[in-house]
């Protein structure tokens, strides 16, 4: 409650608030086809890329949103390439840019004076520190993801469900794997603004898996993942302003414990069952 | 009446082993050919060329006068095994749906239409009172089912089948084989499969296939054939058309 107050009383707080629920739409939609298609290792792989694009941003002065925008669509492109090409050394090759990413990302971080504190926002994330620059981007990359699932739902989920049968039928799967890790990339470079890069794949993975263990169609999950990560943000930042702990780690082991909690209660029902 | 299929001297090898060898076949429409022989002997291997899904080492093959990738859209085809994960959250009129693909709009959900002919095809193969059952609570039969739906739904001129009855009890085997005999009124049908006593009550010509290829009409299977066939590594068998 003294968290509502506060909210009211604090524009940054309204921001964080905003900046969370933003985050947690592009969660819900898109971690809903990570968790499907068991890629969360590969999102993973572009999340810590995508320090190299922030390092790269801030020594050439640029803003550091768009620098990790481009480094996370690239680091996208690459691991799906490699993925339907290199199947063999996929995990090697994912495991692989995932620490160049971050090798480049801390080389250029280095160089700048003063810049030691900002490793720490980027790898662990600090909502309390959004601008109205990076919200307004927060709310058009969430647009342009809503925009293109409603487009290619059946597309998204032909694909995830049944490569082959997907080819059979004449879709372009290659160009929609690309597309599917580009919005990936994108949902990444959201919520890196919320937890940090580190953090990012607990926020896009977990609403949607514990959503899997209630509904059976892609679109529920969907919804339900997007109102799980709202409720799981907002309470994890209301949690970290009452006790003054950092807001993205209090948020991932918020929802890290209902993941854990859902599933042992799942694993007992079941059981219950004759 | 023009053909459905037409292979000539087709050669195919994986990782330099020969799995397809100078195989030349024509299948006319609204033929119904079993195509049998012993595992690895590249029925699969056949059936993933005429699908386009790979490509011939030498020889041509066309599918309904074109090239395989281009006749896509009109074929319909039935997996060995599902190639999905079965706890995909997806229900059973879902799963037929996508076999709308490529003849519905491409943009946004499916129309209509598209929701009519999963229904017929549900109809069809029995299937419609299992549209809201999620895929991971189904049969081997009922998921057999399913897949046959989602090969129909798109309204295909062939139906290419493999091994569809490998993973269900015979009873099934024998109601799955009366529905292609219907389904075969009105489109050209290749089943793949290992069991040649089965399938030939039911299919008008029997293609052998070990590497090389044997067609018989199926009166002229025989122990020798057989024998040939499964046996060792066997090329042109001298044959006569009934």
């Amino acid at each position: 409650m003294e968290f509502l107050t506060a909210v009211f009383q604090h524009g940054f707080l309204q921001k964080a608030v905003a900046a969370s629920l933003l985050a947690s739409a592009a969660c819900g939609m898109v971690g809903t086809y990570v968790v499907v298609k068991r890629i969360g290792f590969l999102a993973g792989g572009i999340a810590h890329a995508v320090l190299g694009g922030m390092g790269a941003a801030l020594y050439f002065g640029f803003s550091s949103m768009l620098g990790a925008l481009l480094a996370a669509i690239v680091a996208a492109i690459v691991l799906g390439l490699v993925k339907l090409h290199a199947k063999e050394q996929e995990d090697i090759l994912i495991g692989a840019l995932w620490a160049v990413g971050m090798a480049v990302g801390i080389l250029f971080i280095a160089q700048i004076p003063g810049y030691q504190v900002d490793l720490m926002t980027y790898l662990f994330g600090n909502v309390l520190l959004v601008s109205n620059q990076q919200l307004l981007m927060m709310l058009l990359l969430n647009l342009i993801l809503v925009a293109v699932i409603i487009l290619f739902y059946k597309q998204f989920t032909a694909i995830t469900f049944d490569e082959e049968f997907a080819r059979l039928r004449g879709l372009p799967v290659t160009a929609l794997y690309l597309l599917l890790l580009c919005m990936i990339a994108v949902s990444v470079v959201l919520i890196i603004q919320v937890v940090g890069l580190i953090l990012v794949i607990a926020l896009l993975t977990l609403p949607a898996a514990i959503s899997q263990q209630y509904v059976h169609s892609m679109k529920k999950m969907m919804v339900l993942a997007v109102f799980l990560g709202m409720l799981f943000c907002v309470i994890g930042l209301a949690l970290s302003y009452s006790t003054d702990a950092p807001s993205g780690a209090t948020i991932i082991l918020l929802t890290a414990a209902f993941y854990l909690a859902s599933t042992v209660l799942r694993r007992l029902r079941l059981r219950a069952l004759p | 009446m023009s053909n459905a299929i037409e292979i000539r001297n087709l050669s195919f090898s994986y990782n330099g082993l020969r799995v397809l060898d100078e195989v030349s076949l024509t299948v006319p429409e609204n033929e119904f050919l079993g195509v049998v022989g012993p595992n690895a002997g590249g029925k699969s291997t056949l059936l993933k060329i005429v699908l386009g899904l790979l490509e011939a080492d030498q020889g041509t093959v066309t599918v309904l006068g074109k090239s395989p990738r281009r006749a896509r859209k009109e074929l319909g085809y039935v997996p060995q095994y599902p190639t999905f994960p079965r706890d995909y959250p997806i229900n059973v009129e879902q799963t037929v749906l996508m076999g709308r693909m490529g003849v519905t709009r491409p943009f946004a959900g499916y129309t209509g239409a598209d929701a009519s002919a999963a229904a017929q095809a549900m109809r069809e193969t029995e299937i419609g009172h299992l549209s809201a059952r999620r895929l991971n609570t189904l049969s081997g039969g009922q998921l057999q089912r399913v897949l046959l739906a989602r090969a129909l739904v798109g309204q295909p001129k062939l139906l290419l089948l493999d091994e569809p009855t490998s993973n269900i009890d015979t009873r099934m085997e024998y109601e799955i084989f009366d529905l292609l005999r219907h389904l075969n009124e009105r489109m050209t049908i290749v089943v793949v499969s290992h069991d040649i006593g089965f399938i030939s009550r039911y299919v008008r010509r029997v293609a052998c296939l070990n590497r090389t290829l044997v067609c018989h009409d199926t009166a002229a299977i025989d122990g020798k054939t057989v024998q040939e066939l499964y046996g060792t590594d066997v090329h042109m068998v001298a044959h006569s058309h009934g």
